[in-house]
């Protein structure tokens, strides 16, 4: 049996009357990535600042790296790395000698602590600017040295909150790129984001946290189960089309979000066997769509519907 | 290690990232070596005749006067400045990774103190070689010399960790800078710049008995020979006391925040 990186029970916080964690229940085995998912005030980082032992819990139980938070904060502390959403680098001091503070207070010797600095200036792309203050680099340098300052110490259990909000593209690549080869070397992950591509990319599990409560659960593919599932969308030019098509198909309906109702939705799961028998159909009715789409399912309609604006009214 | 091993660690290590940020940003240093010299060429020439004249001596007998209560001045503007840093660290991210490390609680403060401290010495001798040159003419030999640096050591020492505690305590930088300015002006309620017997009763019930007074009374004896008496050790426990209790302050502070 694996071991749990994370084991939380009955997780509670609040904060005055506002309840932000209302019992959540966590299992993360070690060397996964394990990616919570939630809207804006969720309390995602509040989750996350509990497990790093920033702020303590109102109730529940937590053992975090074989450790119990509450009790063993030290030794939670000892095998962690956090990297939050605000750049936790030293503006005025070099890329260099934030490596090195960090490798100081990690208790590593002078020489150990170079050849690791060296090491993840090299790895993080960071070696020509390694003696220009941090307070220069760009939001992607300042994230990534970030990331490098964490991995100093070999954590074992990496908390990423929203390590690629107001990336660009190639540098939000460049991070996925090193969160795959940290899962390669066994680390465990636990992610939180408010990308569903970001989740849907690195995550072996994610979990939907809205309102303080953990909604649902499970892999990207068993969430994507939890919806509707996709659809072929066909546009024709006149309703006579449209009619002779859905003769000919004898399934799907009208898109009722299309005003001029010249859409027709036909369910399907989008593969290419499918969809070749669709349009031998339509073929030989003699019928030729003006446009054709395919949809699948993507984390987004699962936030969109799990988490929807009825929960505001709780 | 041992965890006393651990601290004094951490804390070397965080003295020095204090030590190397204020090199990154000399211009606060600057400041605060600059003012406490103005407000001495400011009391010397300006006002310097006419207080020497009260004193029963001139303008020289009034430089003697005036520099131990600058000195303190100097330290108290310094911890305006601890202050402003350590409220403006605390609204960083890196605070926030500190807490998450298996490092000793108060280093980040330990820092903090002594890069200040280091700070309000360089200021202090900088103040000391202008005032020398402008006709300050203390009777100390060595020990005493040695005396006096140590009084306003313990002195820099406990105002810093009265800032720190206020810095922490403060919502925001600019409140920060604030809190500390009282410290700034205990020195014209006590015997800084006049003696106190000159004062109406209250105020010189009040300039008599606030910590500032002992201390600067103590430097001024060691420095220029007047009588000290009880000052010295009213001054110490002043120093001490208020290093503790600032202390504990901002380390829970620290903790709960």
């Amino acid at each position: 049996m694996t071991n749990l990186a994370i084991d939380a029970h009955g997780l509670r916080k609040s904060y005055g009357d506002k309840v932000v964690l209302d019992g959540i229940d966590l299992a993360v085995p070690e060397g996964t990535v394990f990616s919570l998912l939630g809207p804006n005030g969720a309390g995602k980082t509040t989750t996350v600042q509990i497990l790093s032992t920033l702020v303590p819990a109102d109730g529940g139980t937590v053992r975090v790296a074989g450790h119990d938070l509450a009790r063993e904060a030290d030794e939670v502390r000892g095998a962690i790395g956090v990297t939050g959403q605000y750049s936790a680098v030293d503006k005025l001091l070099t890329g260099e000698e934030n490596l090195r503070l960090m490798a100081d207070l990690r208790h590593l010797s002078r020489a150990e602590g170079r050849r690791r600095a060296a090491e993840l200036l090299e790895r993080f792309d960071l070696v020509d600017a390694a003696r220009k203050p941090a307070g220069t680099y760009s939001g992607g340098m300042q994230r990534r040295l970030d990331l490098a300052m964490t991995l100093v110490g070999d954590p074992r259990l990496i908390f990423l909150d929203e390590p690629t909000t107001g990336l660009d593209p190639r540098s939000r690549r460049s991070m996925w790129r090193i969160v795959r080869e940290l899962v390669r070397d066994g680390v465990t992950i636990f992610l939180t984001t408010q990308y569903l591509e970001e989740a849907d990319e690195l995550a072996d599990r994610i979990a939907l946290l809205d309102g303080g409560r953990l909604i649902a659960e499970g892999t990207s593919e068993e969430l994507k189960r939890l919806i509707p599932g996709g659809h072929v969308s066909l546009r024709f030019l006149d309703d006579d089309a449209l009619k002779d098509a859905l003769t000919a198909l004898g399934r799907g309906f009208v898109d009722p979000s299309d005003e001029a109702g010249l859409t027709l939705q036909v369910p399907s799961d989008g593969g290419v066997a499918p969809l070749r028998e669709l349009l031998a159909r339509l073929d030989a009715a003699g019928v030729e769509p003006a446009d054709l789409s395919v949809h699948t399912p993507d984390l987004d309609d699962v936030f969109l519907t799990l988490t929807g604006p009825k929960e505001t009214s709780r | 290690m041992s965890t006393l091993a651990l601290a004094l660690r951490d804390s070397s290590t965080m003295t020095r990232r204090q030590l190397k940020r204020l090199v990154r940003y000399p211009s606060m240093t600057v400041q605060l070596v600059v003012t406490p010299v103005v407000i001495l060429l400011l009391f010397v020439y300006v006002f310097g005749g006419t207080l020497g004249k009260g004193l029963g001596g001139g303008r020289g007998a009034y430089i003697d006067y005036v520099v131990p209560g600058i000195l303190l001045m100097a330290a108290a503007t310094a911890a305006t400045g601890t202050a402003v840093m350590v409220a403006t660290d605390m609204t960083e991210g890196i605070i926030a990774r500190f807490r998450t490390m298996r490092i000793a609680r108060a280093s980040v403060l330990t820092g903090h103190v002594v890069g200040s401290v280091v700070q309000q010495l360089i200021g202090m001798a900088v103040l000391i070689g202008v005032a020398l040159a402008i006709g300050f003419r203390p009777d100390a030999g060595i020990v005493e010399w040695l005396g006096a640096a140590g009084m306003l050591t313990l002195f820099a020492v406990a105002v810093t960790w009265l800032a720190v505690a206020l810095g922490m305590k403060s919502p925001t930088p600019e409140a920060a800078s604030n809190a500390p300015m009282p410290l700034v002006f205990l020195p014209f309620l006590g015997s800084g710049f006049v003696p106190t017997d000159s004062m109406p009763t209250v105020l010189r019930w009040f300039a008599e008995y606030q910590p500032f007074t002992p201390i600067m009374e103590t430097v001024r004896g060691l420095l220029l020979g007047t009588p000290i008496g009880h000052d010295a050790a009213i001054a110490v426990a002043w120093c001490v006391g208020l290093t503790a209790v600032s202390y504990l302050w901002a380390k829970r502070t620290y903790n709960k925040a």
